[in-house]
């Protein structure tokens, strides 16, 4: 789960981390009026989306009347804000961060994950701030310092002198930067999250350290203990198909294909797009109907397959281990007659009871077709798609 | 010989009174594990299953001298149930369980490894030694008592390298689900090197899929180390980037992860690779001459 920049620092100021004086606002008289509430005579703008690349695209503006930050709103609020990290229909904007404008002398990097190599909270910190830092990683490596946080003794000043001093950092950065190493790795920690990043934090003209933007990941599987953030989730930001799979604890993905794949496991779901693209077609989801199988949960797992118009052929890949494979036809059939699909539908099952599951598909007088191994189900899917 | 678990592992059940642990333990019963007992707080001195109930993992493990844990608790209990495991002297914990916090996993990891515990999962369908110990949730009767060691980071893969085994008559040394959570409890190569010193394992199968780097640390692993054959397939190739599919450690995050990748590196430790899932039997009968 990610939150948005506005989110992210009000976090940031709670654990004592320097931010913009700012507001996020639903309307473009509340935009002004921001504007008017944090006084001078420069302002930034900010559309929020769970999406980077926002400047780019248009959606950061610096602005020098409460007018402007009022039409800037007006133009975003409630439209899709496009970059390089969303898809062709980008994100709906349904609120705007108005701050106060902050003079940049220089630009770092300071951002920790839970790196799954060293099976430990990782802190990297760079020169190279207000980039990407994938790309820092890659070309340039040795710009990135690490910090790595013991489990049983918890992130240390220490840590946050070495880094900051290996920034080239003057003794008083130091010091503040110190702080702002500690907050983050306790807000890290206490707040359960999967990543963190401030892209830039910056260097002011006066020299002090600036947390210019906020971006955080929180691990889904601990949002269950933080009342907090579960209120910070904003639905409008996932994609509506996934949102609507994940209420029947149906994992989904939309890819670009033409054969709707319906797999139990998450692996073997990526094994049936895999073995779908090598004989030449081209999968139109990942979907993992989890172990236990349902009628209910195979007829919802149809209806959402079915619901992407560019499926022409239904992949349904079973295998029966403690969920008997008769029992999983029976909810195939119903769900077929329910539904009432009306595209090829090809069925692989095998594991426990799979023969008496082909037979209840052969009786059942619906245009299935059985295959006989995964390699013919793939092929069969393939051929009914028309690739 | 296998590998973790044999005809002699006491296995208790932590979580032993709910659904779960209650179908899931009926079936370890009928496949002949020796399970000695369960914990449930509160419930200790009743029976379930003809079996004893403790309120503590330490009672349990004082009265039935088990040796293996299964641990079928909800999530949020996941972190508390393997570390009083760990601490009450059982050496293997299993943990079924999805969706534990990555956080609790760091601190579990570092009290598993300084007690010495092997801690295998979470988010893992469990191991099986065919014909002598299934701790897990997996269809015993696929499996067949053989050669093949096998290692997976998903449960149905490797069900499906099962079958393929068992239908080529080749059978498994031992099954091990590694499981899908970014932070493992074992990785692949704490169950490779196990492998490669088990003389019942003639040959292995590891089961990857996209996202972190653990398929290319077995490679470099297997290149300086293992002399046995290693077949791999890798899931994944079509996954889009910076999207999870399913599994909470399958992203491609920072074009980092690829399938790809993880096929290069492991093809360059000289392990054969199958690009289809339905490969596997074939590539072992190309390593090992076996028909």
């Amino acid at each position: 789960m990610n939150l948005h920049e506005y989110q992210g620092k009000q976090l940031f100021a709670a654990y004592g981390l320097p931010v913009s004086k700012g507001f996020a606002v639903d309307t473009p008289e509340e935009a002004a009026q921001a504007c008017e509430k944090i006084g001078g005579d420069k302002w930034v703008v900010k559309a929020q989306v769970h999406a980077g690349g926002r400047g780019k695209a248009g959606g950061v503006k610096l602005v020098d009347t409460p007018a402007q930050a009022a039409e800037f709103a007006q133009n975003w609020l409630g439209k899709n804000l496009v970059t390089y990290q969303t898809d062709e229909n980008g994100q709906p904007v349904s609120k705007i961060l108005v701050e106060t404008c902050t003079d940049i002398a220089d630009e770092l990097y300071l951002g920790a994950v839970v790196d799954r190599a060293s099976r430990r909270v990782v802190f990297m910190a760079s020169t190279e701030g207000g980039v990407e830092i994938e790309k820092v990683a890659e070309e340039t490596p040795e710009k990135i310092l690490k910090a790595t946080i013991d489990p049983l003794v918890g992130p240390q000043p220490y840590q946050g002198r070495e880094l900051g001093f290996k920034l080239g950092l003057n003794k008083e950065q130091v010091g503040q930067f110190t702080k702002i190493f500690m907050g983050l790795a306790k807000l890290f920690l206490e707040k359960d999250l999967a990543l963190i990043e401030i892209n830039p934090l910056v260097i002011k003209e006066d020299g002090d350290l600036h947390c210019l933007d906020a971006k955080i990941g929180v691990d889904g599987n601990s949002v269950y203990r933080h009342k907090d953030l579960q209120e910070m989730n904003d639905p409008s930001q996932e994609d509506a198909r996934e949102a609507e799979a994940a209420e029947w604890d149906l994992n989904y993905v939309a890819l670009d294909g033409n054969i709707g794949c319906m797999v139990n496991g998450a692996g073997l779901a990526m094994g049936t797009m895999d073995i779908v693209a090598l004989h030449g077609g081209f999968p139109a989801n990942f979907l993992d109907v989890g172990g236990g199988a349902t009628k209910e949960r195979v007829a919802h797992a149809f209806k959402l397959i079915l619901s992407d118009s560019k499926v022409k052929a239904v992949l349904v890949n079973i295998f029966g281990g403690i969920v008997r494979c008769d029992m999983i036809a029976e909810g195939i059939i119903g769900a077929v007659k329910e539904v009432g699909v009306n595209v090829p539908v090809v069925v692989r099952l095998e594991g426990t009871n799979a023969d008496l599951g082909k037979k209840v598909l052969d009786e059942s007088g619906l245009d299935i077709i059985a295959a006989e191994s995964l390699t013919d189900a793939a092929q069969q899917a393939v051929k009914a798609a028309g690739n | 010989m296998s590998i973790l678990i044999n005809k002699d592992t006491k296995v208790i059940c932590q979580g032993f009174t709910g659904g779960q642990g209650t179908f899931h333990s009926e079936q370890a019963i009928a496949y002949g594990t020796q399970m000695v007992g369960g914990v449930t707080p509160g419930k200790g001195g009743t029976t379930h299953l003809g079996l004893p109930v403790f309120n503590t993992v330490a009672e349990a493990v004082e009265a039935t001298g088990a040796d293996a844990s299964v641990i079928y608790v909800p999530a949020p209990f996941c972190k508390d149930s393997i570390l009083e495991a760990a601490n009450a002297g059982i050496k293997l914990i299993v943990c079924i369980t999805e969706h534990i916090p990555v956080l609790d996993m760091l601190d579990c990891k570092v009290k598993c490894d300084e007690l010495g515990v092997q801690l295998i999962g979470p988010n893992c369908p469990g191991v099986i030694t065919p014909g002598e110990c299934k701790i897990g949730i997996m269809p015993g009767h696929i499996h067949l008592p053989g050669k093949v060691g096998i290692v997976s980071r998903s449960g149905t893969l490797t069900y499906e390298a099962v079958k393929q085994t068992t239908d080529a008559g080749f059978g498994q040394s031992t099954c091990v689900g590694i499981g899908g959570d970014p932070i493992p409890g074992s990785n692949f190569i704490d169950i490779l090197e196990k492998f490669e010193n088990d003389p019942q394992t003639e040959a292995i199968v590891m089961i990857g899929e996209i996202g972190g780097t653990a398929e290319e640390e077995a490679a470099a692993y297997i290149k300086a180390n293992v002399t046995k054959p290693v077949v791999s397939y890798i899931a994944g190739v079509t996954a889009p980037k910076g999207k999870r599919m399913g599994h909470a450690g399958a992203i491609i995050s920072g074009g980092k992860g690829t399938a790809d990748d993880k096929f290069a590196a492991l093809e360059d430790a000289g392990v054969k690779t199958v690009r289809s899932l339905a490969g596997i039997a074939d590539g072992l009968r190309e390593v090992t001459g076996w028909k």
